[in-house]
């Protein structure tokens, strides 16, 4: 292979080799730091360690995976109908889009985590509430996306629509909507990773009172009792969610815009 | 002949614009098109030829002077418009972009593909409907946006430089091709156009624009045979028309 000579076009081979060769040093290095300076399990556990750790609480941490990670799809499903609703409404009118974009972007600045607080006084089922949280750090992303992309449909098109007498629903349907569907791809792709982060924030916020809780709280604990190792088992575990959701999605993009899509395309081959 | 022309499809009378800025982008137009006609609009860039053409297309209103059609009607007839670009939806194939001016009636599917095969086969398309624009050349797309232009039947093809991004064969390929479209269709056609070798090739009749603002300076017949191909282009005929016009079109710029 000649990956190392053409550094423009790196081949596959060493697009996936390169990075796992970096991360399997890191970890040789790991181990043998905490092996050889004898580092206690409650500082540092070795990478073996969080290995064995996660195999034997491998269930408890996979239901309290399964918990965050219903929190994080219900967050992205509402994001996308509301931030979706919300961007096709700014582009009927320019005086919605005007009184009402000001506000999304409070409430994308504000910390979540001094929000958070508040939302779980207010909103009495604690699902309900971390959904709220959620959403609130994940939606923005696709309204602002989808807006953008709603606004940039080709201006001869749009007047190639009004030619032929099309309604507003009609160019909506036909034309924005189509249109702006990559950027609104891209929002989803971000809010994905967005609404995993918002649900552990609010998770962490919340505590680790009740029956049905998520990985966060399996930190929260794992650090009360310094169970360190378990506490890089749940964060494995969460990485590897969050991974997996920027994969299904990128999946998910490619193949909506195979066709005719440059960004698809330049995957494609 | 060309001055009054027996029963005019759409007659510009006294058209000007004025653009919110300030400027000035048509004089005073005024000009008339027979059913049936192939008339040509040749001007340097920016003299407000494509402002006419959308006005009479009904994209722009006019500051000035209004669009009459067939004697005294203000409601534009059914237009077929094709853009300097070929426009097309990248997300749907060939077929659908043809077939999107009638889904916008609201024809359905079944009726329409009477309509958009024999659409796509006068423009050399037929073995390229489900291809997506993505797949096509500049030329081909190009056809795409002409085919959707004419699956209407319009009573007026109004045609903004189309050809000007392409390259030279391809563009005499597109216009032998638009030329035994307009024999065969006998449709009304404007097209706009700053080639004087395209506008002789094409029209039989040209107006010669001035720069901004816009105005016609002249008014010529082409007298040119009926049948145009390729030969023509050789032709000592067609080299006069085309050295008459040129004069002209340095005259009007001048």
């Amino acid at each position: 292979m000649s990956a190392g000579a053409d550094i423009r076009a790196p081949s596959r081979l060493a697009r996936l080799v390169a990075p796992a060769l970096v991360g399997i040093l890191f970890l040789i290095l790991w181990e043998a730091v905490v092996r050889l300076w004898t580092i206690p399990p409650y500082i540092l556990p070795g990478p073996l360690l969080v290995l064995e750790t996660l195999a034997a609480d491998g269930p408890g941490l996979f239901m309290a995976l399964l918990v965050t990670l219903r929190i994080t799809l219900a967050a992205l499903a509402v994001s996308i109908l509301l931030g979706g609703a919300l961007a096709i409404l700014f582009a009927q009118s320019r005086l919605l889009e005007l009184s009402l974009f000001p506000y999304a972007v409070i409430l994308q600045v504000t910390p979540i985590v001094a929000v958070a607080p508040l939302i779980i006084i207010w909103v009495n089922d604690t699902f309900l509430a971390l959904l709220v949280c959620a959403t609130l750090v994940a939606f923005f992303p696709i309204v602002a996306n989808t807006t953008l992309g709603l606004k940039s449909a080709d201006r001869n098109l749009v007047e190639l629509f009004r030619l032929y007498g099309a309604s507003r629903w009609q160019a909506l349907r036909y034309l924005l909507l189509p249109s702006a569907l990559p950027n609104f791809l891209v929002g989803v792709r971000i809010s994905g990773g967005l609404a995993l982060i918002g649900a552990v924030v609010a998770e962490f916020v919340a505590g680790t009172g009740g029956t049905e809780t998520g990985l966060a709280s399996r930190i929260l604990e794992a650090g009360y009792r310094l169970e360190i190792a378990r506490m890089f088992a749940a964060l494995l575990l969460l990485s590897l969610t969050g991974i997996a959701i920027f994969a299904a999605l990128s999946w998910l993009t490619r193949r909506l815009l195979a066709h005719w899509h440059e960004s698809a395309l330049a995957e494609e081959d | 002949m060309a001055a009054l022309p027996a029963s005019p499809l759409v007659a510009a009378a006294a058209l000007g614009k004025t653009f919110r800025n300030g400027t000035v982008a048509l004089g005073r137009v005024d000009f008339a098109v027979s059913a049936g006609e192939f008339l040509g609009v040749l001007g340097p860039s920016g003299c407000g030829k494509s402002t006419l053409l959308r006005i009479v297309a009904g994209l722009t209103p006019p500051s000035a002077g209004r669009v009459l059609w067939r004697g005294g009607d203000e409601r534009p007839g059914r237009i077929g418009f094709v853009f300097q670009e070929p426009t097309l939806m990248p997300w749907a194939d060939a077929w659908e972009n043809v077939y999107l001016p009638l889904k916008l009636a609201g024809i359905s599917r079944h009726n329409a593909a009477l309509r958009i095969e024999p659409a796509l086969a006068s423009l050399g398309l037929a073995q390229f409907a489900t291809a997506y624009p993505r797949e096509l050349s500049g030329g081909m797309r190009m056809r795409v946006s002409i085919a959707r232009a004419l699956v209407t039947e319009p009573e007026l093809l109004l045609l903004d430089e189309p050809f000007a991004a392409l390259d030279e064969i391809t563009r005499f390929r597109l216009n032998e091709d638009l030329r035994a479209l307009w024999r065969r269709h006998r449709c009304t056609i404007v097209f706009v156009t700053h080639s004087v070798f395209e506008s002789v090739f094409l029209t039989n009749r040209i107006l010669v624009m001035t720069p901004r603002p816009g105005t016609i300076a002249a008014d010529l017949p082409v007298n040119l045979p009926e049948i145009r191909d390729a030969a023509l282009r050789l032709s000592p005929e067609y080299a006069a028309s085309c050295r008459a016009v040129s004069l002209r079109l340095a005259e009007a710029v001048a």
